[in-house]
């Protein structure tokens, strides 16, 4: 149900208009004489909840004197003193204003026993805002967008498309002008790390350079747009708000497999898979009717929490962890809003009560997932296998073999010509015979394990032998075993009269409290035990885990034990694959174990008739030939009796099953490569929906243990309701959050590609749209782009592209001669910004300057190099290993994302663990991480092969080389004096190089890439050194 | 200045030999950072601090911080915490009227009994303050003057991760900044040559010691911890590649730094300044923090002081002694991490083997520091993430071990405005819950950050719409444990 919250009937009901987007004036100069109206969403409502909800609010049971003040039209209302509650513009008359500064203790608001108090700055901001009319508006963030006209402009000719009409509009307001287009150079390289998220090559740089074509930059952009390489840094971008990792957090942080979610995303972006499409198919692919492979990879996101495993740990306190993480990442990724502080208590500042946040998180409450483990790395279903294309491949020779086999056993079926023999004799009873399992020796395939010494085989006359050569012997302190699992052959339990058994010998001087043996069908729950009860320290007393069989044998003789299956929990058809043999204390000889059995009556094996009497209801058969053989033999079918005679020839008679046996182990091979594939298929966790969702509860403080009402799914009332029909589940949500009248989505993803291509979102907190949040520096652009985005069907690439056409973007980043006091961190945008690339950036950067980066799009993830001490102290139980060849150089997104302990070249510039959706990273410039791009052996090696290429790819003269150099990392040209620089830094090297040899080989050797032997070791390391001054410039690691 | 103005070149080439100038005697340089900041032990106001707060809010008792993290969760009652009612019950169920309905973990819930389980050790009593103590912490024993002991601490969390996590940031989830992050951040960093948070561990594993657990979560990442490790890379990428002297990369940097002017001087980013200024220390701290890991000039006394193990590079007492060395230098926030306290089987043994590990480091950096004159204004914290439990975990007559108890644990601290000689809070008879005084985590925080003269309200950073700070909404300053 969605009874629309209070809030929004006040806000769109009562007041008559829409809070405007007042933002902050960048150095707009303060006016002391007009004070700046009161924003209720930010300054008045916060502190209405805090001191006067509880008791005036929605809440009926808690209601005091009739009275609610989250309601406009109820608080005008005359209340029971007979003064309305707010009087608008008049403070005086209002008893709200009145009760709070009174000095009378019995009067004052809000009362002393609620431990609540206004401060005086907080009572006069009511005042005020009662004189000023007590309006109550709602955030500009909750109504939805709607389309504005661009601004007229007075400077003519700058302006590209609308978003710069938006833009400049604003600059002449504010007296300022926008910065001159940035050189080409800059552009592409500009343009290559928005969309692509590495550098331009040289040679992409010529041709634009080079095109003179009125359209070249356009061409440019839908060239970048094109890359494979474009979804790659969306993804990048995608994975910090999605808590992508390849690991799950928490304690031991074990390992997972998630990359072909990854390379899902990868692909979506590529394929511009509109935003809508994809929002719903990583929220609910599942649920999709029909849901493809890649739909139900999709909806891995929700499966991309982090998981426990401490031992000890609550289940039931962690899986409300994961879906509270759930509910969270929607509230930022989406609604660009931060739910979390309604986990616990209503939210002070946005209208989202408690009670609507639980109601948010109950949508993920129906997703199958183990709760918490105590074992390590292990798989948390459900995972859906997805075959590679070599697998794909593989999969359909073997099936394609499987029938090709097929084909010549129904051939060689055909010739065969089968008599049935005249009636076989009536068997003779055989007397039971033992089948001796174990003597001298273990079945073949015998996977044997032991405590101490494990399996101890002696012979006479050291130790009593009661068959053959050899005996067991075992002897020691308290409770161990010897035992073997894995028997190829399985000793098959024939029926209930059989009896397993094995000789013992007890030693007489110093016996055992207990023996006990222990059957193998899978798991050991079947123990047989003579002597005390002290093998088996859980379960009943007598049970077929744990069944007391008598006394101890007696000693100093051989002793048969025999154990009836049944005792055991052992049914006839159960074939054992492994034996235990157990005491306590004391020494005993173990020697000849098996079963004693009825030999089986064998005359089915040479008449059909014999055959179908014989297994006419056995379970193990196909259900074709079992149904077949139900029928009556004179009314079976055609078809059932070639069926029969077929399985009968195929599989049983004694006479041609050798004809089949080297076909059918073909297809037995087959079926095991078949099943061999299947299991080395990558895995991915994805989501599925129980039958039963868990149910959910509002919880106290956030705390699973103090539960309060119990709630159903449901959208917060602030924003538009859900279509009245819509189930209750992931997938109506999905669809929701996308709608076209949804006030958050558009506005929040819009506001991230802004971010993405100028530095900064419109709104800065680009995770937070609620009134804590920074209002938009350009309210009416944000509205226009959002409505834009729904208009043209969620396009990204369509957004990205009008973003980059606009003169706006095209600008320079110069700071100029001078910063305008008015606007010195560039809000308005009156230069295009500067700022560092992103960790992944800096590293595939110096990569792909160097030539050394591995193009190849998607896979699993790698393991580049990391100091090998690196987790020392931390966890020495985790494993690093290094990848070989070109894995060491893939894009830094394919990097091996341990959550806990993040790679420290990535942590050091700013990347974020990934444990919970990250909406935005900092971008700090540290000494550590200029260590790291001197230090680190990916940039030392980049820089070695980087100098190999300027080498063997540049031109032969000096400044030659040092301008290819210098292009190739920051594509455009060196200044003279740049020139000058790099040519004396050269020299010196070159110098120092060639008077230490040695010095110069170990340098050119960091690294696993195999260096061109040809090459002058000093000469190679002075532009080692050149390559390692161009790789840690500050241009090299901006974006200008 | 035109960047092709020939004076802009002379000027930047006359600069080429700064860097391998000051490099000479860096060792000299890094002390004298030291005398350059008043001494904050005497402070009567606030003072002036290079972090975000600019100057403290209130007159600072310390300046620095050593902390020696527990983790695992070290015993109570087998050490600080003296119970005879433990010993008159050994083997008997703990009472239900103790036990309440409070959580304990899986691991001991399924094992049907709550059986009291008494210390194999004996407590002796200490100095004039009379602190009690277990018998294998002798050398503690003789510090117990300067200590304050703490037995009523308590937290929420019952598994190792969120404990640790909730110990560091205030919070059982991941993502916020650790005290020693917080530290870096309000009062800044009293050295150029160092990181201003520093980590080590040491400890046999049980439990993972993350890097998240000293990171500076949503503040810039200039304040996450930086893990010293023993060898020969004491920072990760502090060495240059082989073949590479130590003037290669001198000219190396001052290379980059000349065309970084050159750019700057074209677009006028004042980031451009501060990338310069990064390079710069960078190569700085490639000469201090070997030189800060050479403990070869330390006098027999004080390698003595410190007990054998102080020898062995990565031990908890070489990494004691390296947290003197580091706070001599201005480092604002040490962080030891010990593990090896998790004992769920064998406490006795693990006691032994835990606090034959740290009694003698522990008593010595006290003393060292204080014949330094430096304990006055650096605050030494001993503890973990909770206490185990009065109850044993498996059999008792075998060798048992204690579960997880967040509802009472007992740390100590000495040091700068600590009251000293003091033992605050009691528990019950039986360990189990706390009958005075309780002090929860966030007040252990807000009475440190008081100690450095901040207080813990005031100590905010605005992040996802809230302004967040290292006590959460809560914490009060414990007036008791302050001289």
């Amino acid at each position: 149900m969605h009874r629309p919250s209070a809030f929004v009937l006040l806000g769109l009901g009562v007041f008559l208009g829409v809070g405007g987007a007042v933002h902050a004036e960048p150095g707009a100069p303060s006016a002391p004489a007009k004070q700046k109206p009161i924003d209720f969403s930010r300054e008045i409502r916060p502190l209405l909840a805090e001191n006067c909800f509880a008791c005036h609010g929605p809440d009926e049971k808690t209601r005091k004197g009739k009275l609610r003040l989250d309601l406009r039209e109820e608080a005008l209302k005359p209340g029971r003193s007979g003064d309305p509650a707010l009087v608008p513009g008049k403070s005086v008359q209002s008893a709200v204003i009145k009760r709070i500064f009174t000095s009378d203790d019995t009067e004052v608001m809000p009362p002393h026993k609620s431990n609540k108090t206004l401060k005086p700055h907080e009572k006069e901001l009511l005042k005020r805002w009662v004189d000023e009319g007590a309006e109550y508006r709602i955030h500009w963030a909750f109504v939805p967008p709607v389309k504005v006209a661009p601004p007229k402009v007075q400077t003519q000719g700058w302006a590209r498309n609308e978003i710069d009409a938006f833009i400049l509009a604003r600059l002449e307001k504010a007296g300022l002008k926008p910065s001159p287009e940035a050189e080409r150079a800059t552009l592409i390289r500009r343009l290559s790390f928005d969309l692509r998220g590495l550098p331009p090559t040289l040679q992409e740089v010529q041709t634009f350079l080079n095109d003179q074509s009125p359209d070249a930059y356009e061409k440019l952009v839908d060239r970048m747009l094109a890359s494979p390489h474009y979804g790659e840094k969306m993804a990048t971008l995608w994975l910090d708000l999605a808590r992508f990792g390849d690991t799950s957090g928490y304690h031991f942080d074990s390992t997972r497999q998630m990359w072909l979610w990854r390379d899902y995303v990868i692909q979506a972006y590529n394929k511009n898979k509109p935003f809508d499409q994809f929002t719903i198919e990583q929220l609910a692919g599942d649920l999709l009717p029909g849901a493809t492979t890649e739909q139900k990879v999709a909806s891995g996101f929700n499966r991309n929490t982090r998981f426990n495993e401490e031992g000890g740990a609550d289940p039931e306190e962690f899986v409300i962890r994961y879906n509270v993480d759930r509910t969270n990442t929607l509230g930022q990724v989406w609604l660009g809003m931060t739910l979390q502080c309604a986990e616990c208590h209503s939210h002070k500042y946005d209208p989202i009560s408690q009670k609507e946040y639980y109601q948010l998180y109950a949508y993920f409450t129906g997703i199958r997932e183990p709760m918490v483990s105590m074992n390590h790395n292990q798989p948390l279903p459900p995972l859906l296998r997805v075959a590679t294309p070599a697998q794909e491949k593989a999969l359909a020779e073997a099936k394609a073999d499987i029938q090709a086999l097929e084909k010549r056993i129904q051939t060689e079926l055909a010739k065969i010509q089968y008599q049935e023999p005249p009636a076989a004799p009536t068997p003779m009873i055989k007397p039971p015979e033992d089948i001796v399992w174990i003597d001298d020796d273990t079945p073949a395939g015998a996977q044997l394990q032991g405590d101490g010494a494990g399996w101890q085989w002696g012979q006479a006359p050291q130790q009593p032998v009661q068959s053959g050569k050899r005996s067991m012997k075992r002897t020691g302190p308290g409770l161990h075993q010897h035992y073997f699992t894995g028997a190829q052959k399985p000793l098959l339990i024939r029926s209930a009269a059989d009896r397993l058994f094995a000789y013992v010998y007890l030693d007489p001087k110093n016996p055992p409290k207990a023996v006990m043996l222990q059957f193998n069908d899978g798991n050991w729950e079947h123990r047989a035990y003579w002597g005390e009860d002290v093998c088996f320290l859980a379960g009943s007393a007598d049970a077929a885990n744990h069944r007391k069989m008598g006394p101890l044998p007696r000693t100093g003789e051989w002793v048969r034990l025999e154990v009836s299956p049944e005792k055991v929990g052992l049914k006839p058809g159960t074939p054992l694959n492994g034996w235990a043999f157990t005491q306590h204390g004391g020494t005993v000889y173990y020697d000849r174990a098996g079963i004693r059995s009825v030999p089986p009556d064998d005359r089915y094996l040479h008449s059909q008739r014999a055959w179908e009497e014989r297994d006419r209801g056995n379970p193990t058969l196909p259900g074709e030939v079992r149904a077949a053989l139900n029928v009556a033999a004179p009314k079976r079918t055609e078809a059932q009796k070639t069926l029969l005679r077929n399985h009968y020839l195929r599989h049983v008679h004694a006479g041609s099953r050798g004809i089949f046996e080297p076909l059918e182990k073909q297809i037995a091979e087959n079926t095991r490569k078949i099943k061999d594939l299947d299991a080395a298929m990558p895995t991915v966790m994805v989501s599925e929906e129980m039958p039963q969702r868990r149910p959910a509860f509002v919880l106290h403080r956030g705390d699973f243990q103090q539960r309060g009402e119990k709630v159903e799914p449901g959208t917060p009332g602030i924003f538009p309701p859900l279509p009245k029909d819509a189930p209750a589940n992931r997938l109506s949500l999905a669809r929701w959050l996308v709608s076209p009248d949804h006030p958050l989505t558009a506005r929040v993803t819009v506001n991230r590609l802004w971010a993405q291509m100028l530095g900064t979102g419109i709104v800065k907190t680009v995770g937070d749209f609620g009134t804590q949040g920074d209002m938009p520096s350009h309210p009416e652009l944000l509205d226009f782009l959002a409505t834009e985005f729904i208009a043209r069907k969620w396009d990204v690439k369509a957004m990205l592209r009008l973003i980059a056409l606009s003169a706006t973007y095209r600008q320079s980043s110069g700071f100029g001669e001078k910063i305008p006091e008015i606007d010195p961190d560039n809000r308005l945008l009156w230069r295009a910004p500067r700022f560092r690339l992103t960790a992944e950036e800096v590293r595939d950067n110096a990569l792909a300057v160097s030539g050394l980066l591995t193009r190849k799009v998607g896979g699993p993830s790698v393991m580049p190099y990391q100091p090998p001490t690196f987790y020392q102290g931390k966890n020495e139980s985790w494993k690093w290993e290094q990848s070989k060849g070109e894995d060491l150089y893939r894009r830094g997104l394919y990097t091996f994302w341990r959550r806990t302990s993040l790679h420290p070249m990535f942590a050091v510039f700013d990347a974020p663990s990934r444990e919970e959706c990250t909406a935005a990273r900092p971008r700090t410039n540290t000494p550590l991480q200029a260590l790291v791009t001197l230090n680190d052996p990916t940039f030392v090696e980049a820089s070695r092969v980087f100098a190999q290429k300027i080498l063997q790819q540049g031109p032969s003269d000096l400044e030659g080389r040092l301008v290819f150099a210098f292009q190739t990392t920051v594509a455009r040209k060196p200044s003279a004096l740049e020139v000058q620089v790099l040519r004396k830094h050269y020299q010196t090297l070159r110098e120092r190089y060639q008077k230490d040899p040695k010095g110069a080989t170990a340098v050119v050797r960091v690294g696993q890439y195999v260096a061109a032997p040809e090459l002058n070791p000093a000469e190679h390391a002075a532009w080692m050194g050149i390559a390692n001054v161009l790789l840690n410039l500050d241009e090299t690691i901006m974006r200008e | 200045m035109n960047e092709n103005h020939p004076a802009y070149l002379h000027q930047i080439l006359t600069r080429r030999r700064f860097l391998t100038r000051t490099s000479a005697g860096l060792g000299l340089a890094a002390l004298a950072t030291l005398f350059d900041t008043p001494a904050q032990g005497g402070a009567v106001g606030p003072v002036k601090v290079p972090g975000v707060l600019g100057q403290t809010h209130l007159a600072p008792k310390a300046k620095n911080v050593i902390y020696l993290f527990m983790a695992g969760g070290p015993s109570h009652v087998d050490l600080f915490d003296h119970k005879p009612k433990l010993r008159e019950m050994h083997g008997k169920e703990m009472p239900k009227s103790v036990l309440g309905d409070q959580r304990v973990t899986l691991m001991t819930r399924n094992q049907g009994h709550f059986k009291a389980a008494a210390t194999p050790f004996k407590f002796l009593k200490h100095g004039k303050s009379g602190a009690e103590m277990v018998e294998v912490l002798p050398h503690l024993g003789r510090v117990a003057d300067d200590l304050c002991i703490v037995r009523s601490l308590h937290t929420e969390p019952i598994n190792h991760d969120p404990a640790v996590t909730f110990m560091q940031t205030g919070r059982p989830q991941p993502g916020l900044p650790c005290f020693g992050s917080w530290v870096s951040y309000g009062l800044g960093s009293e050295t150029k040559e160092l990181p201003a948070f520093v980590v080590m561990i040491s400890g046999p594993f049980d439990q993972p010691t993350p890097s998240r657990y000293y990171h500076s979560g949503f503040l810039p990442s200039q304040h996450q911890g930086v893990q010293f490790l023993p060898g020969k890379d004491p920072v990760l990428y502090l060495s240059n590649p082989d073949g590479m002297p130590h003037e290669v990369r001198g000219d190396t940097i001052e290379a980059i730094n000349e065309l970084n002017k050159l750019r700057h001087a074209r677009v006028r980013d004042p980031e451009i300044e501060a990338r310069i200024n990064s390079f710069e220390l960078a190569f700085r701290m490639q000469t201090s923090v070997p030189e800060l890991m050479d403990v070869s000039r330390e006098s027999a006394k004080v390698m003595d002081l410190y007990g054998a193990e102080v020898k062995t590079p990565g031990s908890f007492a070489r990494n004691c002694l390296l947290a003197r060395r580091l706070v001599q230098r201005g480092v604002r926030f040490v962080q030891l991490f010990h593990r090896g306290w998790d004992a769920h089987g064998d406490v006795a043994g693990n006691i032994k083997r835990q606090a034959q590990a740290i009694d003698q480091p522990a008593a010595a950096l006290i003393q060292d520091l204080k014949a330094r004159g430096l304990l006055d204004e650096t605050l030494v914290v001993w503890g973990g993430e909770f206490g185990r439990t009065a109850y044993g975990q498996g059999n008792l007559s075998g060798g048992f071990g204690r579960d997880h108890h967040p509802r009472c644990f007992t740390m100590w601290m000495a040091g700068g405005g600590i009251k000293a000689g003091t033992t605050y809070g009691a528990t019950d008879e039986f360990g189990y819950n706390i009958a005075s005084n309780q002090v929860h985590v966030n007040d252990l925080h807000a009475t440190l950050l008081h100690l450095l003269g901040v207080d813990h309200k005031r100590l905010t950073y605005r992040f996802g719409g809230r302004d967040f700070r290292l006590t959460d909404v809560a914490g009060n300053v414990i007036k008791e444990l302050l001289a």
